[in-house]
Order: C-alpha cells, then structure tokens, then sequence
C-alpha cells in the first residue's frame, strides 16, 4: 500500500509542475503587465526600464523558474487590481468557498445515498420514478438559471407576496453587519441550494447504479439464504460496498468544484475562488490569475489523488491490477 | 432469464417439428425465407423502442427546423422593434412578451437559438473528431506513443476548465467560430479516453489477427476493423458532448465572456434579464432558460437511448 501511495504522489508532481508552467505560459501570452503604462503615455524608455524590472525580457522558462522559486516560498506576489498580496487574497476567498462546497458537499452526499439507496430497493416504484425524471431534470438545469429563478421564488417573491419587510432569504454575500447564526444560514441557504441540485442529481445516479449492481450479486444472496437480517444485509453488505464507488466521484466532484463555483459565487456575490476568479480576469490581473490558476488545478490534482487513493484504500483488489 | 417481477415463466410448448427450428422472427435463414438481420436493423429496432429518445428527437429536429429556419418561422423581423410598446408580458401578439426595447421575445429566441444550437453541435462534432484521432492512435499504437498522449490528456483534464475557457476567450476573442474552436479544445479527453479503452479490447481480437494476417495496414485495420466497433460509445459521447456544449457556452455568456452584442444566444439573453429578477419583467429570464432547459434534456434522453440502443447486451427486439 505504501509504495503505492508514494508512486501516485510522485506521478502527481509533474502533471502539476506541466499544468502550472502551461498555466503561467497562457496567462503571460494573454496579459501584458505594462498595459496600463502603455496607456498613460509613459514613456518608452519608461515601459523599457519596467519590463527590465520585471524580468519580462528573460526566456519564457527562466521567467517560469524564477516565478516558481517564488511561489514554493509562499511569496505569491502583489495583486495589480487591490494592491494587496496575493496569498492573502487568495486565503480570504479559498475560506469563503470552502463553506460553500462543505455545506453542498453534505447535504449532497445525505441526499444522493438516501435516494439512490431508495431507488435500489424500491426499483421502478412510483417514486424511483419521480427521483429519475427530477434527476434528470436536474443535470439538465444550468446552475445560473436555477439560481435566479431560487432568487425570484425564495427571496425577492415571498418578500413581496407577504409584504416583509426584508426577503426571507438573503442573497448577496456570505454575511451581513447583524451577524448570529441565523443571519449566516439565512445567507448560505440560495447559494448552497444552487450547488446541492446539480450535485444530487449526479451523485443519486450513480448510487442507485451501484447499489442495483451491488443489490444483485451472489454474495447478497448468500448473506439473505444464511438468515441475515434485511437491515443488516442491506446497510452492512449492500451500501458498505455500495459506496466505495461513490466515494471515488465525490472526491473527483470536489476537486472540480473549487474551481467550478464561478457562476454561482458570481450569482450570489460570494467573495469566494470564483469571484476573484472573475473579478481579476476582468482587471486583466495576471499575477493573481496565475496564482489562481495553479492553485485550483492543485486542488483537481490533490483530489484525483485522494479518490485513487481512497479506492484503493476500499478496494484492495485495485492495487494489484 | 428469469423475470425478476414474479412473473410466471411460461409453459414449456409441447415439442414439435416446427419447435425444431427457431421462431421466424430471431434472424436466422428459416424455411420460410430470409430474414437475417444487419447490426444496424438490430439497432434501428431497439431505437425505436425508447420511446422518450424517439420523442426527444423529434424535438430536437423540431428545435433546429424552428431556429434554422427563424426567417420563415419567426412572427416578427430579426430585430424590429415596437418602441411603443417597451417590455410587456406575454400576450396574444407577443408570444412570449416583448424586452425592453420593445423586441418580440419569441423572435430573439428563435435567432438566439441558431448560435447556441450552432455551437453545441459544432463543438460536439469537432471535440468528438480529435478525441476519437487521438484516442485511436494512442489505443492501437500503444506504447510510448499511448503514454503521451494518455498524459496529455490527464493535464488537460486538471485544468479548471470553466477559467481556462474564460481566460482563453478574453485571449482569443469573443465571436462564435472561437468560442467553438476553444470549446472543443477541452471536450475531446473524454472521447479519447473512451475511445483508447474500447480500441485497447478490440484490438487484440481475432478478426484483427485476420486482418493484419491477410497483409491489411495499420490505419486500414483501424478505420475498417476498430473504430466500426466503437461507434456506440462514440456516437453516445457525441450527443452528450451537444448538451455539455450549450450549457458551457450559456454558463461563458451568461458571465459576459461567450457572444457578444448585438448577436445573441440563450444564455446571453438570461444574462441580459439578469436585472429584472423580482420584477414584473421575469418572463424574460424564464423563456431562455426553459430553452435551454429543453435543448440538454432532450440531448440527455436522447444519448440514453442510444446507448441501450447500441448496448449489444440489451434484450434484442
């Protein structure tokens, strides 16, 4: 188990390092730093000397090697849009966006096993029925969409059917100046509900398949003709083994949602990765993109990781083949 | 197979001379005449089976005749507007109500329509070529030649690809034939994976060996031999990769880096009513949105019958 372990985590080193130097490459193709000196009539010798201080004139590589023996150091640079350093910024945001997929990730997973589990055993009943349609709608819906029609019926509507003087839900940011508990759910409930769909709809899928496969192997049937109790059969042998590949997606999920929350922290101006995602991309903010960039793909990384680790953590059979 | 559902297994017919042979209808040569069946006749009749696939297609087709053909279809000219009139909900003239500029919503729809559907199919065809390129080569070549490619793949995978899209738009510019050429630049990995797995089983079969043994080459064995066999999970891949599309380019228009002014798609026109949410001018933001709505489940429907359509497995018709 050990050396396989380490052998994915050294895999995992070069596909980061490549994603990252790609990463820096696109981002310095795309945005050039002294854009905004260029504008201001600075002079040429001006724009010159910046570039100069820069390192803008070395090769793409050494550029590359200079900006990476930063950034391992944890000196991420200065945003050009706030003037602020980018770590800092990027902690801020990355806090943000985790309470977000936490919560998501939660409720999704209590969500996905209930119903996929539900549906197994209950196949082609009325209400696996019902689970299947939604679920398709669900993967069907775009998350922007569903977001503006939650605001529509679950805020600004009921506030003003029922003359309130404030939504029953709140829908910008994470936080207001009042602050408690409640203020913070009433906060979390239309972006959360937003990403919960998308997710569940996947995830229940996947459970049911897994569990009906699972549900009909000859070992269940073994487990059913000792005697077993159905509770037992079903909780300790069926979903046990059930959720090993469930586990696997939900890690892959994960790691794609820190970069994936663009729409919806946008929706709900969450101050979170993908807001400063979009706010930096339209100031044409490259350090903090790059820095962006390489740390979202890092999660992707770390996650793949985690799933092909927990696999075969679940599933020793994998570390043979 | 025994039926799960409990019901009774029929009795076993008394044996005869025409029990002797299989029924008519199995596809074997009978006494009664031919009736052997082609693969894709077996396909073409399990198809039509799925009845929710056959009618997602005919709303598919239906959709494309409708935004295609917006010049005939379309109750008002491209762009007219009744100044008069401003943003009025739906009403017996106005289908689907009029924005802001007084344009008749069911008619942008319709023009909107063109571009997204344009882009979902485009990118599907495109992305789906590449991947099943690179998927083959990297299958039936094998060796270090898999290893790089398999690897290129991986990277492209890690990369968040909503960013990477928005970054390279802004890069590249915003019109439609760039936004379908980065698109498809990162939806082929799942084809080629898909790909490269299938050609891997199908390549070490006999009738391969046949085929290489009576002097065929390698790209004639791939093109003739392999990839007939993969078009299931390449056409199944292909339909998803439609829906996958539309969504990716209303989610990029939809924030302002997909199509821009004064042409239109669906997720740019819910982008634009982004502002009336909680006011009386809301069916501006509904009708996009059940389009699209529309458009990825009858995709969806339609890519899950094909694949039991194609499921050699699945029960024969």
């Amino acid at each position: 188990m050990l050396s396989y372990v380490g052998r994915r985590v050294l895999y995992s080193i070069p596909v980061i390092l490549v994603a990252s130097f790609l990463t820096f490459a696109f981002v310095r193709a795309t945005f050039d730093p002294t854009a905004k000196l260029r504008q201001s009539r600075t002079a040429a010798s001006a724009i010159r000397e910046e570039r100069q201080h820069l390192g803008l004139n070395e090769p793409l590589v050494e550029q590359y090697g200079t900006w990476l023996g930063r950034f391992v150091r944890g000196d991420w640079g200065t945003s050009e849009r706030t003037h602020e350093a980018v770590s800092a910024q990027i902690g801020r945001a990355l806090w943000n966006t985790t309470q977000l997929i936490v919560w998501s990730v939660l409720l999704s997973a209590m969500a996905a096993v209930a119903i996929g589990v539900y549906s197994a055993l209950r196949q082609y009943s009325v209400l696996d029925y019902t689970f299947t349609g939604l679920s398709f709608l669900g993967l069907a819906l775009p998350a922007f969409w569903f977001g503006l029609i939650a605001i529509e019926f679950l805020a600004v509507g009921p506030k003003q059917w029922f003359h309130l003087s404030q939504p029953p839900l709140f829908f910008v940011g994470l936080h207001s100046t009042s602050g408690g508990v409640v203020d913070y759910l009433r906060h979390l409930v239309l972006p959360v509900l937003t990403l919960t769909v998308g997710i569940v709809a996947g995830w229940s899928r996947f459970q049911r398949a897994s569990m009906l496969d699972i549900m009909s192997s000859d070992y269940i049937r073994t487990a059913r003709a000792k005697g077993v109790p159905r509770r037992r059969v079903v909780l300790r042998h069926g979903l046990r083994n059930a959720l090993v590949p469930l586990v696997t997606v939900m890690a892959l999920d994960i790691g794609a949602l820190f970069g994936g929350l663009i729409i919806t922290e946008k929706i709900f101006s969450v101050p979170g990765m993908g807001k400063l995602f979009f706010d930096s991309l339209l100031a044409g903010d490259a350090t903090t993109l790059t820095a962006w960039l390489v740390v979202t793909a890092a999660f992707i990384v770390a996650f793949n990781l985690l799933a092909d680790l927990a696999y075969s953590w679940l599933d020793p059979r994998v570390r043979v083949a | 197979m025994r039926p799960r559902d409990g019901t009774p297994i029929p009795e076993p017919e008394p044996i005869g001379p025409s029990h002797l042979l299989p029924p008519a209808d199995v596809g074997f040569a009978t006494a009664g005449g031919v009736t052997s069946r082609s693969p894709w006749e077996l396909f073409r009749r399990r198809f039509r089976r799925h009845r929710l696939a056959l009618v997602s297609l005919g709303v598919l087709i239906g959709l494309c005749i409708v935004c295609f053909g917006a010049p005939f279809f379309a109750p008002y000219a491209r762009d007219h507007q009744d100044l008069t009139l401003g943003a009025v909900g739906p009403s017996w003239h106005h289908w689907f109500g009029t924005d802001e500029l007084g344009r008749d919503e069911l008619t942008r729809l319709l023009y909107a329509g063109q571009i997204s559907l344009e882009i979902g199919l485009a990118v599907a065809a495109l992305s789906t070529l590449v991947g099943v390129v690179i998927g083959a080569i990297a299958g039936f070549v094998g060796k270090a030649t898999d290893q790089m490619l398999m690897r290129v793949t991986d990277l492209f995978l890690v990369l968040p690809a909503l960013a990477v899209l928005a970054l390279a738009l802004e890069k590249f510019g915003h019109d439609s034939f760039t936004i379908i050429w980065v698109l498809a630049a990162l939806f082929w990995m799942y084809v080629a994976r898909v790909v490269r797995a299938q050609v891997l089983v199908i390549r070490e079969q006999e009738f391969v060996e046949a085929a290489r043994a009576s002097g065929a080459t390698g790209p004639w064995i791939v093109v003739r031999h392999v990839l007939p066999n993969c078009v299931g999970p390449i056409v199944v891949n292909a339909t998803l990769a439609v829906a996958a599309a539309i969504v990716a380019e209303s989610s990029l228009s939809f924030l302002g880096f997909g199509v821009q002014l004064p042409a239109t798609s669906w997720g740019r026109m819910i982008s634009d009513a982004e502002g009336y949410v909680g006011t009386s001018h809301a069916y501006l933001l509904y009708f996009p949105g059940l389009a699209i709505l529309l458009t990825v489940l009858a995709v969806n429907f339609l890519g899950d019958g094909l694949r039991d359509a194609f499921d050699p497995t699945s029960e024969p018709a």
